[in-house]
């Protein structure tokens, strides 16, 4: 093993950790849902580090995957976002517990 | 210089721009600088695909995520005019943030600590005899192959997926027939007054 390999899981880890404080710290909707994106690109570049260690392509072919669960989270969010957002202007994370039945 | 010694520079180069736009994401106040941010934390992720030979998910990694995610966010927040500043300083739970913090150092701890003591061994698994990476065979096809055969399933549900996606964001964002506004003591935070409809010029 290359002293790289274990740079880009280290980073990754890093990567996933700040991610992780923001969703848990910030209360702007918007600003959750990219570090929701800062988490799963963490998980890409494990996956495709992982991929290169092992010189195996299905590494890079479950990166594609989670890029589109990942824009189709994002569609479904932002729907939340602007559907809270129109019953009550500058609406924070907490107010989407409207969504409770 | 070697190869090994170009992809070190450029992983250390990449690292810190990863890491300085992912820090910028979780401290600008405003969500637009958050945005743009995330923008130069995942152009980073994409060269660092480009140094471990993933040439074809670099492009989609700048094409998908710079290029429709990130916008998509920037036209939510253009929409709905939430170009203030966030109330950073308000804090609903008490210590809410120490135990953010203490959460997201263990899990990065945890990490480096295994990868660190594991050491030379990091993978231990077989390594690959169908799905190889070759060097003669572009790295499109290669995926596109493995794509169309062995994860033609997933594939065929991601499909599906994303229909499901483009219905309910469709449902969602239509405009409600009554709109009912929530009760005002559910936040902290004011709403802005409402703002009187302008009448619309007429141009004669």
């Amino acid at each position: 093993m290359r002293g790289i390999d274990a740079g880009y899981l280290v980073l990754s880890a890093i990567l996933f950790s700040i991610g992780a404080f923001g969703l848990l710290v910030r209360r702007n909707p918007l600003v959750m849902l990219m570090c929701v994106e800062l988490m799963l690109n963490a998980v890409n570049l494990t996956f495709v580090a992982f991929g290169m260690m092992l010189g195996d392509i299905a590494g890079q072919v479950i990166v594609m995957f989670v890029l589109v669960v990942a824009a189709a989270e994002v569609v479904v969010g932002l729907g939340i976002v602007v559907a809270v957002s129109r019953r009550k202007p500058g609406a924070t994370a907490d107010d989407i517990r409207v969504l409770r039945g | 210089m070697g190869t090994d010694t170009v992809e070190a520079v450029v992983f250390v180069a990449c690292a810190l721009i990863v890491l300085g736009g992912a820090f910028g994401v979780i401290w600008f106040r405003n969500p637009v600088q958050s945005a743009l941010s995330l923008v130069a934390t995942l152009f980073g992720v994409a060269v660092l695909f480009l140094n471990m030979n993933a040439q074809f998910l670099a492009a989609v990694q700048v094409i998908v995520y710079t290029g429709a995610i990130v916008v998509l966010i920037l036209f939510v927040i253009m929409l709905l005019g939430v170009d203030t500043a966030d109330d950073i300083d308000a804090e609903p739970l008490v210590g809410q943030r120490v135990i953010a913090l203490v959460i997201a150092a263990g899990v990065a701890g945890l990490v480096i600590a295994g990868v660190t003591i594991v050491g030379g061994d990091l993978v231990s698994g077989a390594r690959a005899a169908t799905a190889a990476i070759t060097d003669d065979v572009p790295n499109i096809e290669q995926i596109g192959r493995v794509l169309f055969t062995d994860y033609v399933y997933a594939l065929e549900i991601t499909a599906v997926l994303l229909t499901i996606a483009v219905v309910a964001a469709v449902v969602m964002a239509r405009k409600p027939t009554e709109v009912e506004p929530l009760p005002q003591e559910s936040s902290s935070m004011e709403p802005p007054e409402p703002v009187e409809p302008e009448a619309e010029e007429v141009f004669d």
